[in-house]
């Protein structure tokens, strides 16, 4: 009996991509994704998501082990708020960042005030957005790993004579690796895909701010075509990003 | 260095409150079974677990005064050894027992030349290049001995270092811990929290033995295991023990008598030695009777006393033949009597050679 919402299910995931494959024009493909829009939207998404990742792993990591390895009781709503981006649509997320960095948000006036440094509708503003959608999962990832692994090898690397310091990067971190690969690889799918973020807080200027995805969109108002072939690339990416990193979460192992 | 300390913690409906001293050299056995607070001692005195109230000395230098002194465990200068051996799995053996000299701030050079020295005092010196994934658990945990050694610490604590071990990998690594912990010119003291008598007979020279947080026993060795005064050191730690020179199969005790059994393999002929065995495994026979059976050991005895030990009687001898004096002997009720055993009565005891288990001896 489960068969045939299964099916229902899968269909549900699997025909559109078919759609897409279908109707795309396999002898423009070249030509279209080669236009100096669709390069400068390729560049500019590959260059934000790596940095967004960095980003992502350099603050991240640290969060993780601060949550998963402290014993307050206040961390069991820090780690409510760092899921908050998850859950919430990007497009709130976008508008959050605009009222804190934009002109009138108080972070951003004070920027601009004292450093003369405006965030808004720029390249920063695409990172900034793509790592605030995309670090709860690099963190939930991690933090996972660490409550599952317990702190039993850094007990002992204590009792052999390593500071905190040492323990964290001779013993937490390489122990961490695999998950912070996988983690790491779905924060970079993430930050790759994000759209509502990026289009409220970065706005959508070629070469500064139009990522893949919102030339994707730009696209399907003027050209489907070449919309089509965009998002095929896309989709191309995501295959790639499952075959070669295997995420674990995507995979259903522990 | 000598170690003090004087614990009191509470966790819920649990605590602990032991005071122990391990002197320079020396080893002092945590006995108790599960629940009873021995890890939490260790822990203690590891500085992972802060205690409610209580001082920890090492030498000169006071690690615990709570609540405002406590040195955090990498400035200790102890060695933990556990369960699972817990290598690092990233790093390979030698990395693993050059890891706390690197810690203190040595070259990689002069930390792997250490730990390659640690590694062959461990007779492990060819398991250097590989990963923990690589090794047994017998490997696994002698590699960690050397990694503890190698920390050189003032104190070394031992978790249960044996449990974990399957039973041909347990003497050899006993024998392991026996060596580096009664090599000489030691001055490092050791406490060995386990709940096997036999690991503490093999290893300590002191005992205490541990009851829901609190000691309920303590002294020297040999005489908490072999002459328990309460009932609960008794039903954990209540064992036969002979003391002899060992002589092939067996011991022969001071009068001439002797006993056979399974010698361990790091008996040395002619060494201090002791016959290890369970009330449970001594059979009890009329004295008129000579058993013509198996069992090799024999001897005569006397009844001294009767004790109802759970559903079992202990019996306990008076001046029996060589080493018969003061063994334990756990019969039935019913064998009570129908042999009509009561205090003074003549009776010949039976052990069977291979419920006698035979270790070095060290001390007095």
């Amino acid at each position: 009996m489960l068969w045939i919402p299964a099916g229902l299910a899968l269909a549900l995931v699997v025909l559109p991509v078919v759609g897409l494959l279908a109707r795309t024009d396999y002898a423009r493909l070249p030509e279209l994704l080669t236009s100096s829009a669709s390069l400068n939207a390729l560049r500019l998404s590959l260059v934000t998501a790596v940095l967004s990742t960095v980003l992502c792993v350099l603050l991240g990591v640290p969060l993780a082990v601060v949550l998963a390895r402290s014993r307050s009781r206040g961390v069991r709503v820090l780690r409510a708020v760092v899921l908050l981006p998850l859950v919430l649509p990007p497009v709130v997320g976008g508008l959050a960042l605009l009222f804190l960095l934009g002109r009138n948000g108080f972070l951003g006036y004070l920027l601009d005030v004292t450093a003369g440094v405006r965030i808004p509708f720029t390249t920063t503003a695409v990172v900034i957005a793509q790592t605030f959608v995309a670090m709860p999962f690099l963190v939930v990832s991690l933090e996972g790993a660490l409550r599952g692994a317990g702190d039993r090898y850094e007990r002992v690397a204590a009792t052999l004579g390593a500071r905190p310091w040492t323990v964290f990067r001779r013993v937490t971190v390489p122990l961490l690796l695999p998950a912070l690969g996988s983690g790491a690889v779905l924060s970079f799918a993430r930050a790759l895909g994000e759209f509502g973020a990026t289009i409220t807080f970065a706005g959508s200027l070629e070469g500064v701010t139009r990522t893949l995805p919102l030339e994707v969109y730009n696209q399907a108002e003027a050209d489907v075509d070449s919309a089509v072939a965009l998002a095929l690339l896309l989709v191309v990416v995501a295959v790639v990003v499952i075959a070669v990193a295997r995420p674990r979460a995507l995979e259903g192992r522990p | 260095m000598t170690l003090r300390a004087e614990l009191e913690l509470s966790r819920g409906s649990f605590s602990l409150s032991v005071t122990v001293d391990v002197p320079e050299g020396t080893v002092l056995a945590v006995l108790g079974p599960n629940g009873s607070g021995k890890s939490t001692l260790l822990g203690c005195l590891a500085g992972l677990l802060v205690p409610d109230d209580g001082v920890v000395t090492l030498g000169e230098r006071t690690l615990t005064r709570s609540p405002r002194l406590q040195v955090q465990p990498h400035d200790r200068g102890v060695g933990l050894l556990a369960q699972d051996a817990l290598l690092f799995p990233h790093l390979s053996v030698v990395d693993n027992v050059a890891f706390a000299p690197r810690s203190r701030g040595a070259s990689r050079a002069e930390s792997r030349a250490a730990a390659r020295r640690w590694l062959s005092e461990v007779d492990a010196a060819e398991l250097a290049d590989r990963k923990p994934a690589q090794l047994s658990g017998g490997q696994a945990q002698r590699v960690a001995v050397a990694r503890a050694l190698a920390g050189e610490p003032d104190l070394l604590l031992l978790d249960e270092p044996l449990a974990a071990l399957d039973v041909d990998a347990a003497p050899a690594i006993r024998g392991l811990l026996r060596r580096v912990l009664r090599s000489p010119g030691n001055r490092r003291s050791t406490v060995l929290v386990t709940h096997d008598p036999l690991d503490a007979l093999a290893l300590a020279d002191h005992v205490v033995v541990l009851d829901g947080g609190r000691v309920v026993e303590r002294g020297a060795t040999r005489e908490v295991l072999s002459a328990p005064r309460t009932p609960f050191t008794a039903r954990i730690a209540g064992l036969n023990l002979v003391a002899g020179t060992a002589e092939g199969q067996g011991v022969r005790t001071a009068d001439g008598g002797l006993i056979s059994g399974i010698p361990s393999p790091d008996v040395v002929a002619g060494e201090p030695a002791v016959a290890v065995f369970a009330p449970g495994s001594v059979a009890v026979y009329p004295a008129e009777d000579t058993p013509a059976g198996s069992p090799r050991n024999t001897v005569a005895a006397a009844v001294g006393t009767l004790e109802p030990h759970g559903p079992v009687v202990r019996l306990r001898t008076v001046d029996g033949d060589g080493w018969a004096e003061g063994l334990s002997a756990d019969v039935t009720p019913a064998a009570v009597a129908e042999l009509a055993l009561e205090p003074g009565t003549p009776i010949r005891l039976a052990v069977k050679a291979t419920a006698v288990a035979i270790h070095p001896a060290f001390g007095k």
